[in-house]
């Protein structure tokens, strides 16, 4: 028996080899990029997460590309487009030595047909409105017209591609790094499945093509995703990497240790825990990067005690910020006084919220809520995750202490969260809102009348129509102040309460170059290389 | 009259002798009285934050430290004690209900009834359970009371086992015999015969029972299936310590004593209670 | 005996069909579904959707094309892997598990049968006491405590093993198989002590031992055939639980397995995943629990239970 121990120590010692995935994929140019989760599948038009994200900037190329050094989009597979006066016609010149990666050359007509594509009701895309700024697109999709050629995209030749939009839409080249708006391979996508059909087997390995700088080489699920340099890639001569290995780690614990123990390059997030003391121990391969992106409370404005606005801005005004991103969340995260982040795309709301219990307290009361007449028991709904309940314990803290409200907490899983979200059966609710592309608008619009992801009942027409007009303005500094004005409404009636700004925090190994902050987070795989300082 | 008073002075005679199961019955105890009266002894309520303060080691004012959110730990593990416990307790005590019943029944009535009704438990035995738990779980929501019979649900099959290998073996005893021929309704003989000879696994069972239980709560709990915030259970706390665990680590260590110390008693005092019942087992 | 395993074969179908319709309607009572997405789905959308999986069709419509299915062995698409099918999904998953819970109760046994022997055999000694002592320790620490212990110690600290994966590195399949096997390790040195000290207090025993025949023949030859009887039985049980172990060591290791597949398909309301892990389990604990049992009655024809 203790031969066979001392033994089986020998073997285990021996086993372990000194190098590390990290300094082995030094050599040979390998990321090890920790994904967060396994991907649903790599079809553009289908997916709808971030990780899906990560893994289809590496495959496949939109008309525009995200740049590694400031925020402005740099040409993709277009390599220059112009805007017409009135900014409704866009035409892109596709560059000549585009190619899918099995050696066909990327036409206008790949992006017609693949924007038909999402556009294809039976398809089941959830994000075709993308592209609902294009001329006939949303009749198209709704099924108002059948036929193709009414909706604003066509193939002036095999490379020049014109783009017609119903109003000047001064973020469409910004939405166009979003993979929705991406072309896939006609040919490949016919071979094994109709135009509209969700299931073909066009995405597996071997026979995935598409016009990326990397190729798809394996995909084990819920193990790895291999993507090795497409030499065929126009610009291949700038891409440093050899293959990307992405890690689909779902247990942020693991994640970290997985970094520590030198098995990754890069985290997808990091354990809220660890990131106050990394801070305090100035660890070097803690990265806070801006996002944008805001966390906010949804109010449901349908609640009969939730429709006076003054109660709303008492709930609002009794919140302390400052402490929660202190005490609570501690990684860096910024305040919020306005729904859109400040600084998006030269943005600057000018909306604030005071924390003012006092002021709070006779709100509250002006709305006929004092000791005879107590303000009800409030329920805030939020999805199973430990950070979002730290927020929510500190803020039913709040609220007793400086509103004597009692607040009930109610976690369900994320399906449930968002069912009961989207049909109402909430009082308040925890959510988080990213930017899909670099403008105001895309927080903003949100809360128009009648849009999907309002969810709080809130309709108000003077805000919906400075909305309409700012997007139909052309002029950049007009169209901001309209944005502000629509922005001060909003706070005004606080049918949402931000609570604080995102930030990315993550860690990255020292020898990653290349991977620079981007406020959406994308970051394009051929500005990164590996390097030993 | 059955010869169980004797039985019964032998066993606790060897039960008091046995060290270990009288100090795991120690513990218990303490454990179970500090749980009871939590809501008094507790210094702090398990809710109150202290934001400020945030995750602090044990000092004058938090015996054993503070969470991330400035609670006090001692107050949360008294707090905790009693979930967990009621956990324990109630859980088995539906496994108990449910499958002592069956197993009587069974046992008792013999022929086609006991052999349809232990075929079921052949049958149930084969179910992953521990899915149909956490789909439960997922589907409707972490209610305390769905736990308890979840868990009660999974547990119940061996005791039912048991219960009716013990009834077969009385029922053919002089006693039980003399007492059909005697005209004793089915219900008293359940009552004043065969209950009191059975109580004995029954009891060392059950013991043995309630860890398991316990260790099926934190399991949930690991998965995010457990008891609600604010509240929370000793598998809750674990869980909450081990993502600390290296920057504060007596968030992991002291309910994770309290855990396993509270399994050892158990487990201490279900081994000496079957030592106690069955002679030929004993170390002596 | 091959009577009995028959038998009890075909009575597993039937409640393996239990066991789905069962779990096809829990599911289907589940609030949230497959397609619920953080951006709200428009109505024109979801209807596509619904349409493409065949949701939209009456509850008994769907149950039964559902079981048609099954008994073809198509276990249909997978809901959130749109291009995928349940059964390749089972069919990645389902190996590394039994690999994983193979070592697992490869090293549950060796640690257990071999220290659970001693200590009988050593009574109320000191090699009586610690085997057991460290058996009390791995039945009461949960195995979502000991894993991240031993990755602390071993991955990070010692950096001696990988901290997960399943064969991607060298020696990355030791802690997890390691972690799942040491509580069952504990549960069969306790039972394998209780059970040989049984045996060995037996007559037939004491009348090998008189006869002159060494301790190691005794042991071997004789007492262990009877006296790994209660681990024999326990094995079934033990394969149940080792499933749902897997879930925590698939968790914390970041493993590939069917369980890790299960509980993600349980939160995203993968129905379809749902369904098919769990017949699939069932079908495993059905298999082994008989396996077991059958064991244990060609060691001991006397123990054969009348049921």
């Amino acid at each position: 028996m203790r031969n066979f121990l001392f033994i089986f120590l020998i073997f285990l010692l021996g086993c372990s080899s000194n190098t590390t995935p990290v300094d082995d994929g030094l050599d040979k140019q390998i990321f090890h990029f920790g994904n967060g989760s396994e991907p649903q599948g790599i079809d553009p038009h289908i997916v709808t997460g971030v990780p899906e994200h990560h893994i289809l900037i590496s495959l496949c190329e939109g008309l525009t590309i995200p740049n590694a050094y400031d925020d402005d989009n740099l040409p993709g597979a277009a390599e220059s487009w112009s805007i017409s006066d009135d900014g409704k016609t866009y035409i892109f010149k596709l560059r000549k030595n585009g190619r899918w990666s099995n050696g066909d050359p990327v036409t206008a007509g790949d992006f017609v047909w693949s924007w038909k594509r999402i556009l294809t009701a039976s398809l089941g895309s959830q994000y075709p409105d993308m592209l609902y700024y294009v001329v006939g697109a949303q009749e198209y999709h709704t099924g108002v017209t059948d036929n193709f050629e009414s909706v604003g995209v066509k193939a002036i030749d095999t490379y020049t591609l014109e783009v017609k939009l119903n109003a000047p839409t001064p973020f469409f080249t910004g939405l166009l790094s979003h993979y929705s708006t991406w072309p896939v391979h006609k040919e490949t996508v016919l071979k094994y499945g109709a135009i509209d059909d969700r299931n073909g087997e066009w995405t597996r390995p071997g026979n995935f093509v598409c016009n990326g700088a990397f190729n798809l080489k394996s995909w084990e699920l819920n193990n790895k995703i291999v993507v090795e340099k497409n030499p065929l890639y126009w610009d291949a001569s700038t891409v440093q990497l050899n293959q990307i290995h992405y890690y689909p780690v779902s247990n942020v614990m693991t994640e970290d240790r997985m970094f520590r123990a030198g098995q990754l390059h890069l985290t997808s997030t990091l354990p809220s825990q660890k990131c106050p003391v990394y801070l305090e121990e100035n660890n070097p391969d803690l990265r806070i990067d801006p996002y944008m992106g805001t966390y906010f409370y949804r109010l449901n404005t349908t609640n009969p005690y939730l429709n006076d606005v003054r109660v709303r801005k008492a709930l609002a005004y009794s919140i302390d910020r400052r402490l929660l991103v202190d005490k609570v969340t501690k990684c860096g995260q910024i305040p919020a006084y306005s729904f859109t982040p400040p600084g998006s795309n030269g943005y600057e709301p000018t909306t604030s919220i005071p924390f003012d219990p006092e002021l709070a307290k006779e709100l509250l009361s002006e709305a006929g809520f004092n000791t005879e007449n107590k303000f009800p028991k409030l329920e805030i709904l939020f999805n199973t995750n430990e950070d979002h309940r730290k927020i929510a314990l500190a803020i039913q803290q709040m609220w007793q202490q400086n509103l004597g409200i009692e607040v009930e907490l109610v976690n369900q899983d994320w399906k449930v969260y968002l069912s009961r979200e989207m049909v109402g059966d909430f009082q308040v609710s925890r959510a988080g809102w990213i930017g899909d592309y670099e403008d105001p608008n895309t927080f903003l619009d949100l809360m128009r009348p009648n849009r999907g992801n309002n969810k709080t009942g809130w309709e108000n027409q003077v805000y919906d129509s400075l909305m309409a007009k700012a997007n139909s303005t052309n002029n950049q500094e007009d169209r901001y102040k309209l944005l502000d004005e629509a922005e001060k409404i909003l706070i005004d009636n606080m049918p949402i309460i931000p609570l604080y700004t995102y930030v990315r925090s993550y860690q990255l190994s020292p020898d990653v170059k290349g991977y620079n902050p981007h406020i959406l987070d994308h970051h394009h795989p051929k500005f990164i290389y590996l390097e030993r300082d | 009259m059955s010869n169980s008073s004797t039985l019964w002075s032998d066993a606790i005679y060897r039960l008091t002798r046995n060290k270990a199961a009288m100090f795991g019955a120690f513990i218990l105890l303490i454990l179970i009285t500090s749980a009871a009266l939590a809501p008094w002894i507790a210094p702090y309520s398990y809710s109150f934050q202290n934001l400020e303060l945030g995750a602090s080691p044990p000092s004058a004012d938090h015996i054993l430290g503070t969470d991330v959110l400035g609670r006090d730990l001692l107050s949360r593990i008294l707090y905790g004690a009693r979930i967990s416990l009621l956990v324990g307790f109630v859980a088995t005590g539906v496994a108990l209900v449910i499958g002592v019943s069956w197993g009587i029944i069974a046992g008792y009535a013999g022929g086609k009834v006991d052999s349809i009704m232990m075929r079921i438990v052949d049958v149930l035995y084969g179910l992953p359970f521990i899915i149909f738990i956490i789909l439960l779980m997922v589907i409707f929501g972490r209610n305390l009371w769905l736990l308890f019979g979840a868990i009660g649900a999974v547990e119940w099959l061996t005791m039912a086992r048991i219960v009716r290998g013990q009834v077969m073996g009385l029922k053919n005893q002089e006693f039980v015999m003399a007492a059909k021929a005697m005209g004793v309704s089915n219900f008293l003989m359940f009552r004043k015969h065969l209950l009191p000879n059975i109580l004995g696994p029954i009891a060392v069972y059950a013991t043995l029972t309630i860890p398991q239980v316990m260790l099926l709560e934190g399991f949930l709990s690991f998965l995010g299936l457990g008891i609600q915030p604010p509240m929370s259970s000793w598998g809750t706390l674990i869980k909450d310590g081990v993502e600390s665990m290296e920057e504060f680590s007596w968030l992991l260590i002291y309910p994770g004593i309290t855990f396993t110390i509270t399994l050892f008693a158990l487990n201490f005092f279900g081994d000496g209670l079957r030592d106690a019942l069955d002679p030929k087992t004993t170390d002596n | 005996m091959l009577n009995i395993f028959i038998r009890r074969l075909f009575l597993a179908i039937p409640v393996l069909l239990a066991v789905a319709s069962l779990t096809f309607f829990l599911i289907k009572l589940a609030p949230g579904g497959p397609f619920d997405a953080d951006k709200a789905v428009s109505p024109q959308v979801l209807k596509n959707l619904n349409e493409a999986y065949n949701l939209d069709a009456s509850e008994w419509e769907q149950y039964v094309d559902y079981m048609s299915g099954i008994l073809r062995g198509d276990f249909g698409p997978s809901f959130r892997f749109p291009g995928r099918s349940v059964s390749e999904m089972i069919a990645t998953g389902l190996p590394v598990t039994f690999e994983l819970a193979f070592y697992a109760i490869l090293i549950a046994l060796l640690i257990g049968v071999s220290s659970g022997v001693l200590a009988a055999l050593k009574r109320n000694t000191i090699l009586d006491f610690i085997p057991m002592a460290i058996a009390m320790i791995g039945i009461c620490v949960p195995t979502f405590l000991m894993g991240p212990l031993l990755v602390l110690i071993f991955g990070i600290n010692l950096e001696i093993l990988p901290v997960s994966g399943w064969g991607q590195l060298p020696g990355d399949k030791i802690l997890p198989s390691i972690t799942l096997g040491f509580a069952y390790a504990a549960y069969i040195a306790r039972l394998s002590r209780g059970g040989m000290l049984e045996v060995l207090n037996q007559d037939f025993i004491r009348t090998a031992r008189a006869k002159g025949l060494t301790e190691r023949n005794v042991v071997i030859r004789h007492a262990m055939q009877g006296g790994l009887i209660p681990v024999v039985s326990f094995l079934g049980p033990a394969i149940a639980g080792l499933l749902a172990g897997s879930f925590v060591v698939e968790t914390i290791f970041q493993i590939p397995g069917l369980g890790r597949f299960y509980v993600e398909a349980a939160f995203n309301r993968d129905y379809t995943m749902i369904l098919g892990t769990t017949i699939f389990f069932s079908a495993m604990i059905v298999f082994f629990n008989l396996l077991s049992d059958l064991a244990a009655m060609w060691l001991n024809p006397r123990s054969r239970d009348a049921s």
